[in-house]
């Protein structure tokens, strides 16, 4: 004979499992802001490193070359484990090391304080926004996805093209919409972890940090060269 | 040496593009699809950004 009791503790299972994936995505999201913001903290601290040292301004490119081989070959591995936490504050370091030459570069223009006074505040603004609104909001971002890698693709050729045709036209156009790719991202990322689509916290982190970065850099470009310096 | 590490990050970047091309094709072909309202609500807050872009450039100049 059938338990009478089975079906009430099948409909109480429903809730108690709804529960958990809640508490996991929960959990997914604070780990993801809590390395988010030690990343953060780090690459600013080797930027201020690489500034105080006066790095010159190939260290920009040879960090950025370095952090993406580890970011394609070493990072997807290392994030199934603790060591992944060391691989990315590695990642992170790199590029906050390169974007100190780049900095200290824009520290030289008359208003260059001014420029990157603002491409901060503009990001921090803007990544604060999107993350909010993907937060808020009852839409899932993650149909995105198919659009966003499309453009990515095409803002790479772009980059490539200019790497070696120096076209500030160009520049500017593909800063642009690095923006609004980077933008997109942080919304698709952003919905993935709240949706527990995304469960690795060290992956999601990556995720925005190169959002962040991105959209740091393309407004320093776009800011730079409108504001005729 | 600029040469150089011009040619390494185009390189870099090409390898990049192999790493994209199936995260396009797996999101383009399993991905979710947008629903009603769903182009709506993602164009809002990117507008949001251009609008807000277009007055940092007008603040530094």
């Amino acid at each position: 004979m059938a338990n009478p009791n089975s079906f009430l503790s099948k409909q109480q299972e429903v809730p108690a499992a709804r529960a958990g994936s809640v508490l996991e995505t929960n959990k997914v999201l604070k780990n993801t802001y809590l390395l988010l913001a030690a990343t953060l903290g780090f690459s600013a601290f080797t930027a201020m490193l690489s500034m105080a040292l006066a790095m010159p301004s190939w260290v920009y490119l040879v960090s950025v070359i370095g952090a993406m081989l580890l970011g394609m070959f070493v990072l997807p591995r290392a994030a199934q484990s603790a060591s992944g936490v060391g691989v990315i504050f590695l990642i992170t370091g790199m590029l906050g090391f390169g974007l100190g030459s780049i900095l200290s570069m824009y520290m030289a223009l008359p208003n260059g304080p001014s420029i990157i006074a603002t491409a901060f505040g503009g990001t921090a603004v803007i990544f604060l926004g999107l993350s909010g609104y993907a937060l808020t909001s009852k839409r899932d971002f993650s149909f995105l996805g198919g659009f966003l890698f499309a453009g990515m693709m095409v803002a790479v050729v772009a980059m490539i093209a200019n790497i070696f045709l120096n076209m500030p036209a160009l520049a500017l156009a593909v800063s642009a919409a690095i923006i609004l790719l980077m933008s997109g991202f942080i919304l698709f990322d952003t919905s993935r972890i709240k949706s527990g689509a995304e469960t690795n916290y060290i992956m999601a982190t990556y995720g925005i940090y190169l959002a962040i970065f991105n959209i740091f850099i393309s407004l320093l470009q776009i800011l730079g060269i409108m504001g005729d310096d | 040496m600029e040469l150089f590490l011009k040619i390494a990050a185009a390189g870099v970047m090409i390898m990049m593009l192999f790493f994209l091309w199936p995260a396009y094709k797996a999101w383009q072909e399993n991905g979710p699809k947008a629903e009603k309202g769903d182009w709506q609500a993602a164009i809002l807050p990117l507008a949001a950004v251009v609008g807000l872009v277009i007055v940092l450039i007008m603040l530094v100049r």
